[in-house]
């Protein structure tokens, strides 16, 4: 059995030399300095372009190659890469192919992406969404996101201003300007998202409140539509969301119902209800590892970048729909918080269960007891998105409803 | 058939079909080769006109894509592994006449209660008693799974096709409730590698290779299964009821017990597979850890006529086109659209064959030779 096995081995590997001569010469000479044109990107994504999520970082990972001139044989596109074992196997595959970067986007990604960073220590691995990094402490493995807090934030003050404008226009009394949102699952990077973007609306808006509906699922069109529309029946006026299907632009086009949206621009679907889009460009990270990975330097443990470094963007701004003097104000709300004048979780601005919040741990280090492990209240603001690239906001503060 | 409609009709169709079963094997296998050549041609026209690219070069990366390396070489068959248990274990069922539609299911069932002893179980009892005892629950859970339906159709005799379906999206659902229970971090819908630091009811490794038991273990259950439909008294009975339940009765078969026992197996090794899944390659469990495989191998049963041996070759050549497929899209950059159009018009090709094999095709020559 084993000499049969041993023969058939022998045979595959003389086909794989003969039929690839060519790749193994490529690959030989990458052993050396790693030079821009030596270097070779592998990236792995949960589905393909079809998928808006997946879109937004295949997009930006076929922009930075642009940039940066590599050639289609340096840069490898895996798709449609379940949450499991394969993705460790998709990885493994890379690293054989010859990647010294390796880079997955999807959450469920994690554990397979450190097994095979274990594996191959001289391969570099970096993971969007992950929370891992910083306590598994390997070497070769590096986690990202955004502080897309601040672009929520600033899409907030745009709702705001429209509320105003809708109780000064005598459409609504301020006791009613109540937003609505779809969110997915009552997870940390959703609650973060949605409190942020309700703290943007009552910087400008006193009166607003908020009620939160959940579809349970990352995208679901006819859910997210049914949640909107159930939202905007219950009375609220401006509805947004966290998910990227056209389900919640849709509804609020019918019912009339401004709507701000995340990841992508809406326009399409609600030319007269789109107001405006905040999302993560992922495009400055990947010129970062690439660049870290030829020049040998450091690449973030934790790498979390915001609107300064665009890699938080607005977009899909509709001036049809906005108030005015929106733009202004944006401009200055987000020189404000580039500066760190304004603080997006500033414990001043809001309370939970009537008291401020002094302290607070966080479960920022993902193990099994799922416990509170680092206070991360001080100098009277949460600190979001420093101890880890991954939004860790979950408290649940005076004002927003979750139904 | 047509035969019937032929006497009514004054003039009758040039092209006449009648059914035959005496093609010797070679013609038979030719017939099968003359297939598959014809949809490689058509694949590479295709691929030229709508890519431009050079169908050879296609090819070779499909080639590349299983046997490249040996890391692509060894998914390459665990993933035949895997299809391959499926597809033995809808077989008796099939061979029986009883429509399972489930094995995705029962396959999820199994690798739910693998992923349940190693989150309870896993540093708790050692390997070596904790793996024996995971697989006598998977293999219980696929049984439950597989017998309910049958159940309900010795009893009742309920639609098997419907009632197997419905199955699956209760699997699915059970192993959501379950990961709202075992999520790491919370609520965040992923169960993340268990035991990943202490291994607790990972399958060994042998000689280093992870995926050589499981090769062994479904090589044997091959084995076993062929033995099992064509030299036991079970696999005859299976036979016959799949035949005629009404013969199968006449000559003092228990169908009820049959159909009962035969699903009992059926779901049995769907349980395996879960397990093979979960404690052996992916160590974590999500609703799609099965992935559409209980459905491909029913594909996979149907093309090898129920035979185990043909079989490994039947799910040889859909995992070949799935693996070669995600090589392409690498490669190439093309999206996976256009190697599941591949696959399609390969797959098109050869259940096609199967016609010409089964089938005779003669021009109409004298009014009155049909028999």
């Amino acid at each position: 059995m084993k000499k049969l096995l041993a023969l058939l081995l022998a045979l595959v590997m003389v086909l794989a030399f003969t039929a690839c001569g060519e790749k193994e010469n490529q690959t030989g000479e990458t052993e050396g300095e790693n030079a821009m044109a030596d270097i070779k990107v592998g990236f792995i994504f949960l589905h393909d372009e079809n998928s808006t999520y997946d879109k937004n970082f295949m997009d930006a990972a076929i922009a930075a190659k642009e940039a940066l001139g590599l050639t289609d044989e340096q840069v490898l596109l895996k798709t449609n890469i379940p949450e499991g074992n394969e993705c460790y196997e998709a990885a493994a595959e890379l690293a054989d192919a010859g990647c010294d970067l390796i880079f997955a986007d999807s959450f469920g990604h994690e554990d397979f992406m450190i097994q095979a960073a274990k594996e191959f220590p001289e391969v570099t691995f970096c993971h969007a969404t992950g929370t891992k990094a910083h306590t598994e402490n390997l070497p070769n493995f590096y986690n990202a996101f955004a502080s897309i807090y601040e672009g929520r934030f600033l899409v907030g003050v745009a709702a705001g201003l429209k509320l105003n404008e809708m109780i000064e226009a005598g459409k609504i009394t301020p006791e009613q300007a109540k937003i609505g949102y779809v969110g997915a699952h009552p997870y940390a990077e959703v609650k973060s998202g949605y409190t942020s973007f309700y703290l943007g609306a009552r910087s400008v808006c006193p009166t607003a409140v908020m009620d939160v509906k959940f579809t349970n699922s990352w995208f679901d069109i006819a859910l997210e539509k049914e949640a909107a529309t159930a939202l905007i029946s219950d009375g609220c006026v401006l509805i947004s969301q966290h998910a990227d299907s056209e389900g919640a632009p849709k509804a609020c086009e019918e019912a009339g119902v401004p709507n701000v949206a995340y990841n992508l621009d809406t326009r399409e679907w609600g030319p007269n209800t789109a107001l405006i889009s905040s999302k993560i460009n992922w495009q400055p990270y990947f010129e970062h590892i690439i660049t870290a990975t030829v020049n040998g330097t450091e690449i973030e443990q934790d790498f979390c970048k915001g609107l300064n470094e665009d890699v938080v963007q607005i977009l899909g701004f509709n001036d049809k729909v906005a108030a005015e003097g929106t733009e202004a104000k944006l401009e200055e709300v987000k020189a404000k918080l580039i500066s760190g004048e304004i603080k997006v979780f500033d414990t001043k601005t809001f309370t939970v269960e009537g008291k401020e919040v002094t302290e607070y741990m966080a479960d920022v280090d993902s193990d099994a007891e799922f416990k509170g492990d680092t206070n991360v209240v001080s100098d009277g603001y949460f600190h979001e998105s420093e101890m880890r690239s991954a939004p860790y906001f979950d408290l649940n503060i005076d004002g927003i409803t979750l139904k | 058939m047509s035969n019937k409609k032929h006497e009514k009709r004054s003039s009758e169709p040039r092209i006449h079909i009648a059914k035959r079963d005496d093609m010797i094997w070679y013609k038979s296998w030719g017939v099968r080769l003359i297939a598959i050549v014809l949809a490689l041609i058509l694949c590479a026209l295709v691929i030229v006109l709508l890519t431009g690219y050079d169908p050879i070069k296609v090819y070779g990366s499909m080639i590349y894509g299983n046997f490249g390396t040996t890391r692509k070489m060894w998914n390459m068959l665990q993933k035949l592994s895997i299809l391959l248990c499926v597809s033995l274990a809808v077989t008796p069922a099939f061979k029986m006449k009883f429509w399972n539609i489930g094995a995705e299911g029962q396959s999820l069932i199994g690798a739910l209660t693998a992923a349940a002893c190693m989150i309870y179980m896993g540093n708790k009892i050692p390997n070596a008693l904790l793996i024996p005892i995971m697989t006598v629950l998977c293999i219980i859970a696929g049984m439950i799974w597989g017998i309910i339906p049958a159940y309900f159709k010795a009893k009742f005799n309920t639609n098997e096709t419907l009632f197997t379906l419905m199955m699956n999206y209760v699997a699915t659902q059970l192993v959501v409730f379950c990961i709202v229970f075992w999520e790491n971090p919370k609520d965040s819908n992923n169960v993340g590698i268990i035991n990943s630091s202490t291994h607790g009811g990972w399958l060994p490794t042998l000689f280093n290779q992870k995926y050589l038991l499981i090769v062994l273990i479904v090589a044997v259950i091959t084995i076993a299964m062929y033995i099992y439909l064509r030299y036991s008294k079970h696999g005859y009975e299976i036979s016959v009821v799949g035949e005629s339940e009404n013969t199968a009765r006449y000559v003092g078969i228990n169908v009820k017990k049959v159909i009962l026992r035969t699903m009992a197996l059926s779901g049995g090794l769907c349980g395996i597979t879960g397990l093979l899944l979960v404690a052996g390659t992916d160590h974590t469990i999500t609703t799609t850890t099965i992935g559409g495989i209980g459905f491909t191998a029913i594909m996979v049963s149907w093309l090898a006529k129920f035979n185990p041996i043909i079989m490994t070759l039947t799910s040889f050549l859909i995992v070949f086109l799935e693996r070669g497929a995600g090589e392409i899209a690498t490669t190439f950059q093309l999206n996976h659209s256009i190697s599941d159009i591949l696959t399609g018009i390969i797959l098109f090709f050869i259940i096609g064959s199967e016609f010409f094999v089964n089938y005779k095709i003669t021009l109409r020559k004298k009014h009155k030779e049909e028999a």
